[in-house]
């Protein structure tokens, strides 16, 4: 049976109407975290042009086995999201809660891969302070943003796989109708976690690697 | 004539209104009822409000003496950053939108509710825990690094709570931006039929391009603040020149969203000045179409100018010359916007209401901080003038002398249909006279004493600054007053006042063409919109040449004056 | 039950092509960093990152279907990101070498030669 009736909210007048509210309303919380990642982006680039030696040497000793493998996991993680929303559009429930799943699998890979990453980061000591082995000074700075850029990167995605989970649940409970529009709303930040990746991929791990 | 005229007259139906739909304080808690959500910002505001008011009012008792009275200079260093961080934040930027803005906006075009109302609800939570955060970090020992943060002070050398004041206004940006996502999803998706864009009232395009500000300009102010706290927590070099950071990046990425801030505040006091002076005017606005133009270009060039905070920081001439330009360009849609409040007013029936007063003395303080701003978008007088008193007086005008008479006058205009009762119009015109007495009294020496040196942030001070700084503080002191006394017959009036209609301005706007206070479902039946808003007279030309409305007035008859004062009709 | 629609394998069939072209790109991209294309190597990669983002935002997000108004919104985010980038580096890219910021500082013996005022 069609979950319509339930999956309309107040103040929406129709469902499609309530669906296009629901992309509109997304799209705009994704505007904000383009310059909220932006500003780490610009911080990044300001840097890298007043010390491309600096950022060389630096760059020169991340994790590139674990950068990729990370890309290639949320890459496919979106794939399986965007099924999810495909199969949600019409009424497969159970593909739905099978690919969110998935993606959530996939993210918890990538943060598996992550903190493997971070221990060896630290095992080189490749957090600034006093023990950072690199030289000069500004190899700290590309380190202090790898932190902040990676970290603000898993939080998001910690907090991506945890919504993730309880929608796969409440899908699967029925709680919820399959035709919400907040699927929707919950895959586009999905998919905007893997864009930041894409991003931050070529910016941290494929500096110097010739 | 009683309060209930017979156009009213379907409208005012006993009962069921938003207010009596739930008594618990649980309901107002859980709600997800805009209007009641306003509320309860309307009241946290007000709150603090008075906190960044007790603040600057200890301050401003304190440098009646060039060598201070009470304060050790820490604690000094304190109060002030306690009082920008406390106004800009928890009182400015929320002000009007939070508060009238969720009010009014599903109101005016028609609509149930905003687009997300549990968003609206976690919204007021956001700000709720933000501000109970900053404030305690605030009290338990403060920071003093002034509301701006600046990098090395408050990641090296600043003691005090800056990380746990940097994350209170981290958390409550979000309440921004939420406010800002739902806005703008609600005046797309959730117009009534008939109501176009060009039909919208100008306080709603104020809603509209506020929201985009606050959705595109406040999360480069989290990461500033979040790079900060890991800088401060963590030793992150990021604005460390030790290791080769910038702290000029830090007043880049901080002003980006900081100036746009100032934006943020200005444009929905323009919205609400948009609504009243016509209404008390009963004039249509003059140059609706530009007026809409002038909020986008406010709104958008606005992010282009925040370089003009960093003339001394160690910018690039080059910089310095651009964001000079462009901050001249952006007054040019405040002057248009000044030019047709005014011509509004031209062989206009004008009365002063109170929200009339606060209105008026807005266009006029607001021209003043305006002019003086482009004063300081000049490079060289730049030079001589940061970091004065002459800089503190600019932005008072605007934010003091503009967004809180706006507010005021907002507030006093919507009073009625808030909570069903008028104020006293005696107190309120007087309370508003001497706001704008107070107001000047308090800031114009400080234009005089700016412009002689005086420095900003300073405890002590050279003995020739004194009695400017006595005349400020006892300006101070009237306008305490002048603050304190709404609170008084405010809330009087929601005992003691006299119950008002759905209508009791005469005013145009679909907020009025329902109930005071409104059902908790807005209308109990919409009304037809088939005309553009303002459909008050045309300015004083002859019936053929119109000017301003997009469509043709309304073939009902246009409305009366508002009642004076002491007549009858809701007064 | 469900309206009428496409047979459910075509729901795997467009996401999968463009998973197949969002590796091959990400490889192409770990690849090309390898070559000793000097001062080309960055400006590739960003490219190729450009490209993946555009092929998963038009056709994993669905931005090639949807409304003008959610492209639009879609489009100003990276439209305001490009005024800051633009506006900041109008100032760093014009800096004299010697307000370069992390050039030590020793106070008393360090001259910076002064050009004017500011």
């Amino acid at each position: 049976m069609s979950d319509t009736a339930t999956a309309l909210r107040e103040p929406w007048p129709d469902l499609d109407r309530q669906r296009e509210g629901v992309s509109v309303g997304i799209w705009l919380f994704i505007a904000s975290e383009v310059l909220f990642f932006g500003a780490l982006f610009l911080g990044y680039a300001v840097y890298r042009s007043l010390y491309p030696e600096a950022f060389r040497i630096a760059g020169a000793e991340t994790e590139v086995f674990y950068g990729s493998m990370n890309l290639v996991l949320l890459l496919t993680s979106s794939v399986t999201m965007t099924i999810a929303v495909d199969a949600s559009r019409r009424g497969m429930r159970r593909t739905v809660v099978v690919c969110l799943a998935l993606t959530m699998l996939l993210g918890a890979a990538f943060l598996l891969f992550k903190g493997l990453e971070y221990s060896a980061d630290i095992a080189k000591a490749l957090f600034p302070g006093a023990h950072f082995p690199l030289r000069p000074p500004q190899t700290q700075l590309f380190w202090g943003l790898y932190w902040v850029m990676t970290g603000v990167h898993a939080i998001h995605l910690a907090i991506g796989i945890g919504v993730v989970g309880v929608f796969a649940l409440i899908l699967r409970r029925r709680l919820l109708p399959i035709e919400s529009p907040a699927i929707l709303g919950v895959a586009t930040y999905w998919h905007f976690v893997d864009t930041v990746w894409i991003i931050l991929f070529p910016l941290l791990y494929l500096v110097d690697r010739s | 004539m009683t309060d209930a005229a017979i156009a009213d007259a379907a409208v005012d139906l006993p009962g069921a209104s938003y207010l009596e739909a739930g008594h618990t304080l649980l309901s107002w808690l859980t709600t997800t009822d805009h209007k009641r959500i306003a509320i309860l910002y309307a009241i946290s505001i007000t709150f603090f409000f008075f906190i960044g008011g007790i603040a600057i009012g200890l301050v401003r008792l304190e440098l009646m003496s060039p060598r201070g009275l009470f304060l050790t200079s820490d604690a000094y260093n304190r109060l002030f950053s306690l009082h920008g961080i406390i106004m800009v934040w928890f009182f400015l930027v929320p002000s009007i939108p939070a508060t009238m803005g969720n009010f009014l906006l599903p109101l005016m075009i028609g609509a149930h509710d905003v687009a997300f109302p549990r968003l609206n609800l976690l919204s007021w939570y956001l700000y709720v825990f933000g501000a109970a955060f900053t404030l305690y970090a605030l009290i338990a020992g403060g920071v003093d690094t002034g509301w701006t943060f600046y990098t090395p002070l408050s990641t090296n050398y600043a003691t005090g709570y800056v990380i746990a004041a940097a994350a209170g206004v981290f958390v409550v940006g979000f309440s921004s931006i939420a406010t800002g996502v739902n806005f703008m999803a609600t005046a797309h998706m959730l117009r009534a039929p008939g109501m176009t864009w060009f039909r919208l009232p100008l306080f709603v395009w104020a809603m509209y391009t506020v929201s985009m500000v606050m959705v595109l300009a406040t999360p480069v102010l989290a990461m500033s603040l979040l790079l900060v706290i890991a800088e401060r927590a963590l030793g992150l070099p990021i604005f460390d020149a030790a290791r080769g950071g910038d702290p000029v990046l830090f007043q880049h990425l901080f002003w980006f969203y900081s100036h746009p801030a100032v934006y943020i505040m200005i444009l929905p006091a323009m919205g609400v000045v948009s609504e009243v002076i016509p209404c008390f005017a009963r004039r249509t606005i003059f140059g609706y179409a530009f007026m809409v133009y002038a909020l986008i270009a406010i709104a958008v060039i606005g992010f282009m100018v925040w370089g003009h905070h960093m003339f001394v920081a160690g910018q690039s001439p080059f910089a310095n010359l651009v964001f000079s330009f462009l901050s001249f360009v952006v007054a040019v849609p405040s002057a248009i916007k000044v030019f047709n409040w005014t011509a509004t007013l031209h062989r206009a029936e004008i009365t002063f209401e109170a929200p009339m007063l606060y209105a008026l003395g807005f266009v006029g303080l607001f021209t003043i901080g305006g002019l003086t701003g482009l004063f300081l978008a000049s490079v060289p007088i730049d030079i001589h003038a940061t970091d004065t008193y002459f800089v503190i007086a600019h932005f008072h005008f605007v934010m003091v002398g503009g967004t809180v008479s706006a507010y005021m006058a907002g507030l006093h205009f919507w009073w009625p249909k808030l909570t069903g009762r008028m104020y006293s119009e005696a107190w309120a015109r007087f309370a508003a006279i001497t706001t704008f007495l107070g107001f000047n009294a308090t800031f114009l020496p400080q234009f005089v004493m700016g412009w002689n040196g005086m420095p900003r942030r300073y405890h002590y001070y050279p003995d020739v600054f004194q009695a400017w700084h006595v005349m400020s503080s006892v300006g101070a002191l009237i306008l305490a007053v002048a603050y304190v006394l709404p609170l008084i017959y405010f809330g009087w009036s929601l005992i003691y006042g006299r119950r008002a209609g759905a209508n009791p301005w005469n005013a145009t706007g679909l907020e009025w063409q329902t109930s005071s206070p409104p059902p908790k479902e807005n209308f109990r039946r919409l009304p037809r919109i088939d005309a553009g808003p303002y459909a008050y007279h045309e300015s004083a030309q002859p019936p053929t040449a119109g000017d301003g409305t997009p469509s043709p007035p309304s073939p009902t008859p246009l409305p009366n004056p508002p009642p004076r004062a002491g007549e009858g009709r809701g007064g | 039950m469900t309206n009428s629609q496409p047979r459910p394998v075509h729901i795997w069939l467009r996401p999968t092509v463009v998973w197949v072209a969002l590796i091959v790109l990400g490889l192409a991209s770990l690849g090309s960093a390898y070559l000793p294309l000097s001062a080309s190597n960055t400006p590739l990669n960003l490219a190729i990152a450009g490209l993946m983002v555009l092929l998963l935002w038009l056709f994993l997000m669905d931005l090639v279907s949807s409304e003008v108004l959610v492209r639009l919104i879609a489009v100003a985010g990276v439209v305001w990101l490009s005024f800051m980038f633009a506006l900041t580096f109008s100032d760093y890219l014009t800096r004299a070498c010697e307000d370069r910021p992390g050039r030590p500082a020793v106070f008393g013996v360090d001259q910076k030669a002064h050009r004017g005022t500011f």
